[in-house]
Parts: C-alpha cells; structure tokens; sequence
C-alpha cells in the first residue's frame, strides 16, 4: 500500500497543495486531470525527484520521503519514453540491473541472483515483443516501440509502485491500442502497483480500477472510477469527465451488445468487448456530445437508433442539455443553440437519438 | 534533427527561388571578409621558400617551441577539462542565487586584456604574496618556467571550455539522470552513465577550443615566461631581430602543426556525430 499524508511541493511558478491518496497494493491507479493541474509534478514528488515542502509518503509502513529515489524502489515511465539514446534497446533495459542487490529495497525483496534477472528480462522482452528491436537506438523506435522499451526498463527492477506519466498521449491511436493492452497484460502479470497520470478519460476507463482527479494543485475526488463518472463530487469534476450518461447494463460480448432498460446498445467489438465473452452486468457510459438528436432518423454510419420524448431541456450558456427518455431510459444529450432551434426541439416531443458503437465506454 | 531536416530543405526550396538583389549585396560584402581572412593566411603559407621551410624545421630552436607550444596547450586544455567539468555541470543543472555572477566571473579572462592577465598571475605567484610562498615552498615557480606557461593557459582557456560542457550538459534532458535515478544510479553513476557519454562531444569540442585558444596565446605568456620560448613568442623574436622574411618560416610551421592537431580533433567529433545520427 502507498499511502501520501499531506504532501505539499512548492515550486515559485507551481505549487501541489496538501495531497492526501492512498493507494492499494497491486492497484491501478489512475490519476486524471487536466494539463497543467500538477500530475508530473506529483509523480516526480513519489519517485523522489521533486523535493517536498511538507507531508509524507509510506510504502508500506516504511517512510520512503525522505530517502533517496535510487533506494525506493519504484519505477518511472515518462510520456516521450526517455531512452537513453546512446544505448541499444538491451542496453536501455539492462541499464537498472548493474546495481540488483547493490541498493536497499531491492536487496531485501528476496535473494535473486543473476540466473532469475536473466529469466525476468526474457520474460519482460516476451510479453513486450522485444525481441526484434534488441539491437536497435531509441532513435530508430517507433512512440509505441519506445514505449515498450521504457516499460521493460522499469519493470525489470520488479519496481514496487510503477509510475506513468501520461503513457498513451504521445502515441499515435494505432499503439495506443497496443500500449493499453501491454499495460493491462503488464498489471497482470507483475505484482506491481500502477500509479498512471493522464489527461485522457479514455484511457482512465479502458485501465484503471481506482482513481483520483487532480485540479490547480489539490485532489478534487477520489474512488471507484465509475463512481467518479457517475457522481462527479465537484463542478470541475462533471466539466472534467464529461457528465456522462452512466447506464447499468447487460452486457453480451458475443453478440456485442448492452441490453439496458429495455432497448439493445451495439457495442464496438474490439478487444475490450471480447473479453467481457458471456453475460455480465456493468456500468457503460456515453458522452453526452456523443448523442445526435434528430427529427428523422439518419442515414449514417451510426449504429445505434431509438426514438424517444423528450424530457427536459435545460440552458447551460453555451450549450443546452437534453434529456430523453428512450423508455425507462434516460439520455442527456448536448446541443448548441443553434441545432435546438434548427430542430425546433420542444419538451415532450418525440426525438430519434442515435449514437456510434464505438461512443460506448464500458466501466 | 526533424527540425533541422526540416529547416535544410526550407533552404533548399528558398535557394532555388532567384535570389533578390539584397541578397547579392551581403553576398559582395560577405565576401570582402572571407577574402580579408584568407589571403594574409594565404600569403604567408606560400611566401617562405621551400629551403626556407626546410631550414627551419631543422633549427633545434623551432621544433623545440613549436612542440612547446602543443605540448603545454594540451595539458592546459587537459587541466580545464579535469577542473572545469564539475563546474560546467552545476551551471547546468542548477538554479542558484548568485548563478548570473559566477557565471560572468568564468569569462572574465575573455574580456581581460591579456598582458594584464600576465602581471595579474605574477602578482599573486610572487615572494609577496602568500600563494606565492606556498608555491615556492613546494618548489613551484612561474615565472619563466613551463609551469608558469600552463597556468597561463588555463587561465585564458579555461571559460571556452566551460562554456562549450555547460551547453553540451544543457542538451542532455534532466529526465534521463530522473530515469536513471529511478533506475538504481546514485547521482555520480547517472552523471557517468548518462550525462558524459552523451554531452562528450561539446567537451570535446570545447577541449579543441581551449587548444586552439591557447596555441595563440602571446600576450599574457610573454610577461610571465618569455623563455622557456613557445612558437608566437619566438616568432615575434624573430620578427624583431632579422624581420619579416625569417619570421614567416616559423609561423609556416605552427599553422601546419596546429592545422593538422584540429583536423584530427575535428574528424574525431564528427565521427562521434554520425553514430549518433546513425544510431
């Protein structure tokens, strides 16, 4: 368990104020927040490389804020990778090893010798699929391959909290599929605890259990994940994540759809969707900017089509929330003022809302 | 080096656009200045004699300066480099009060008039000075003596050195000594690791810089040690004794020697830069 009491860092442009998390072993643990609102800073505050101006942080029941970060025993994974570009890809991944049962935390988990460092970094190299890039420069990677890499470096020293700096935003969408996926495998396979910053609500659903969210310098909530999508704690905190229409659900991955109140949601199917093979109840979610309100039904890619009434419509400034009952289903849905009057949209009247597969998250 | 790829071939499309006419005015002028540089140099390279050149290399008295004036430059470049390493790093690195001041302190001596670098060194490496006597009591003394030349040296080396690192360490990211950190390294085994192997080249270059500084250095070493002689002092000599048509030889041979060290040097960070491109 890590656990952070009342930690403050003040830098003259930028100051984290009295942050208090705590997190569970072999957690995933996401911590979402708009650009600017401390994450780096807080990680950098974890790993030791940013100095504390108050507060305390526990691995365990061992004080970890005031030793140095090469002896705590947690691992860093920066967005644009740092590689070490005077080294091959092997070389960056070994670069950690050289000091196995030199330093403290590692030396006390456990009497590994060179035989079992060797067996870890094939390990890491497979899962990761490494194999080809050994010989390679950081320069030469692709984001999703650096990415890797950045990862197996880490992950060898059998780090025991992982921290990832916004580890999907310098991807191109093709790798971050990819990374997520090497993430979730990662989790699963190692008993570390991850501690990922990122801006991106996406990627908090698709891998975090737990999460917090962090604005100016302070935590505006913390919980379940679905809980914070479901009942934002604060106005930043609905603006940050979108108020999102939160819908229990049945979920059928075979067929690839939601069954909720009545009507059948299609879902993606990717590999998100697979996995959940057979009939579970969950959370799903979609943004209401996802929603597409119109008179009569669309000839469009979108893949999902019900008509409803409408059931309120509320003036939020720049734009107008809609509420639609789809059955014992309620919408909320958001226009501009232009589309409520081009539509001539009115309480009580009858409404086709339609939405894409793929705007369906599964919490 | 995207940018830069980027930037060349902007170059490339401007250059086959037809230049307008205020491009050929700096042109002219850029060209007045390039011939202003080279023909002096050109001049005196091939004004000696073949017998001359010949003669001179011969003459115990050349060879031995020249490989005076090498020799000393090297190791005082080898000094700044061992010295002014760990400065150029913390500059760097770190934000300190006073930074701005340390920092002009270090190029102090680029801005000295060098004679008075000279007396300034003798003053406090004289009897009357407590330094001095330390010196002397250890059987160390500057004046006219091959230690005396170093000192020199570095002193007027010194400041290209630092400043070349401290940008070659300013272009390593910090996140890779984080990473390092994070990794296991104690802050001396990141800076060897990491910040060395990768700001190696400016060092290098700055190690060339402070050679080729102090190869030229007159001023400051004709008050301090005007024997043991290095190649600029004994060129002036000769100047001054039998005139210009003896003096030319000499200055032949320290251009071709110097010419020859930073091609060598030259060659050697370039080489370092195409395996990091090539990567």
């Amino acid at each position: 368990m890590i656990s952070l009491k009342n930690v403050s860092v003040d830098y003259t442009d930028f100051v984290l104020d009295t942050i208090t998390l705590e997190i569970g072993e072999g957690e995933f643990f996401v911590l979402m927040g708009p650009t600017g609102a401390g994450k780096t800073v807080l990680l950098e505050a974890v790993a030791g490389l940013a100095p504390l101006s108050k507060g305390e942080i526990f691995v365990d029941d061992r004080k970890i804020s005031s030793i140095p970060p090469e002896k705590r025993g947690i691992g860093l994974v920066y967005q644009d990778y740092a590689l070490f570009p005077h080294m091959t890809v092997d070389q960056n991944i070994r670069f950690g090893l050289r000091y196995q049962g030199r330093t403290g935390p590692f030396k006390a988990r456990g009497e590994h010798h060179i035989g079992e460092w060797e067996q870890e970094y094939h390990r890491l190299v497979d899962i990761l699929d490494l194999q080809n890039l050994l010989h390679r420069r950081p320069a030469t990677l692709s984001g999703g391959e650096a990415q890797r890499t950045a990862l197996a470096r880490a992950l060898i020293m059998k780090p025991q909290l992982l921290l990832l700096d916004e580890p999907l935003s310098a991807l191109d969408t093709r790798f971050r599929e990819e990374i997520r996926h090497h993430l979730r495998e990662l989790h699963a396979a190692t008993e570390t605890t991850f501690l990922m910053v990122t801006h991106d609500f996406h990627d908090a659903l698709a891998l975090g259990t737990k999460a917090a969210v962090i604005h100016k310098g302070r935590i505006e909530q913390t919980g379940h994940i679905r809980e914070i999508f479901r009942k934002p704690a604060t106005r930043f905190v609905a603006d940050f994540v979108g108020m999102v229409n939160v819908i229990e659900a049945d979920i059928d991955g075979k067929r690839g759809v939601a069954v909720a109140g009545g009507s059948e949601i299609v879902l993606m199917t990717n590999s998100t969707t697979k996995r959940e093979a057979g009939r579970r109840r969950q959370y799903i979610a979609i943004r209401p900017e996802d929603i597409v309100l119109s008179r009569k039904e669309l000839q469009s890619s979108m893949r999902n089509h019900f008509w409803g009434k409408i059931s309120s419509i509320q003036d939020h400034g720049i734009a107008y929330e809609v509420h639609c009952m789809l059955g014992e289903l309620e919408l909320i849905s958001h226009v501009t003022r232009g589309a409520l009057v081009d539509l001539e949209l009115e309480e009580g009247m009858d409404i086709c809302v339609s939405w894409k597969a793929a705007a369906v998250h599964i919490l | 080096m995207n940018s830069t790829a980027v930037q060349n071939k902007r170059a490339g499309v401007s250059g086959r656009r037809r230049p307008d006419p205020f491009f050929w005015v700096n042109l002219s002028i850029g060209s007045i200045i390039l011939i202003f540089i080279l023909l002096p140099l050109i001049e005196m390279l091939t004004a000696p004699t073949l017998q001359a050149i010949k003669e001179t290399i011969v003459d115990d008295e050349v060879y031995r300066s020249i490989w005076l004036s090498i020799y000393t430059a090297v190791l005082a470049a080898g000094i700044s480099f061992i010295l002014g390493t760990p400065l150029a790093y913390i500059l760097a690195r770190h934000d300190f009060f006073g930074k701005r001041f340390v920092e002009a302190v270090i190029d102090l001596p680029i801005v000295i008039p060098h004679p008075v670098i000279g007396i300034a060194i003798l003053s406090v490496a004289g009897k009357n000075h407590w330094l001095g006597q330390i010196l002397q009591s250890i059987g160390i003394r500057l004046m006219g003596s091959v230690e005396g030349i170093i000192t020199v040296l570095v002193f007027v080396g010194v400041p290209l050195y630092i400043n070349s690192a401290k940008s070659g360490f300013e272009s390593v990211d910090p996140r890779l000594e984080s990473v390092a950190r994070s990794l296991g390294s104690s802050p001396s085994s990141a800076f060897f690791r990491v910040s060395f192997p990768l700001a190696w080249r400016s060092m290098l270059v700055g190690i060339v810089m402070a050679i080729a500084r102090a190869v030229s250095e007159f001023g400051a070493v004709v008050v301090v040690a005007y024997h043991p002689m290095i190649a600029p002092i004994l060129i002036f000599e000769r100047y001054e004794a039998f005139g210009l048509r003896y003096s030319q030889p000499v200055a032949f041979w320290l251009i071709i020697v110097s010419l020859t060290l930073f091609f060598c040097l030259r060659a050697l960070t370039l080489r370092g830069q195409q395996e990091v491109t090539r990567r």
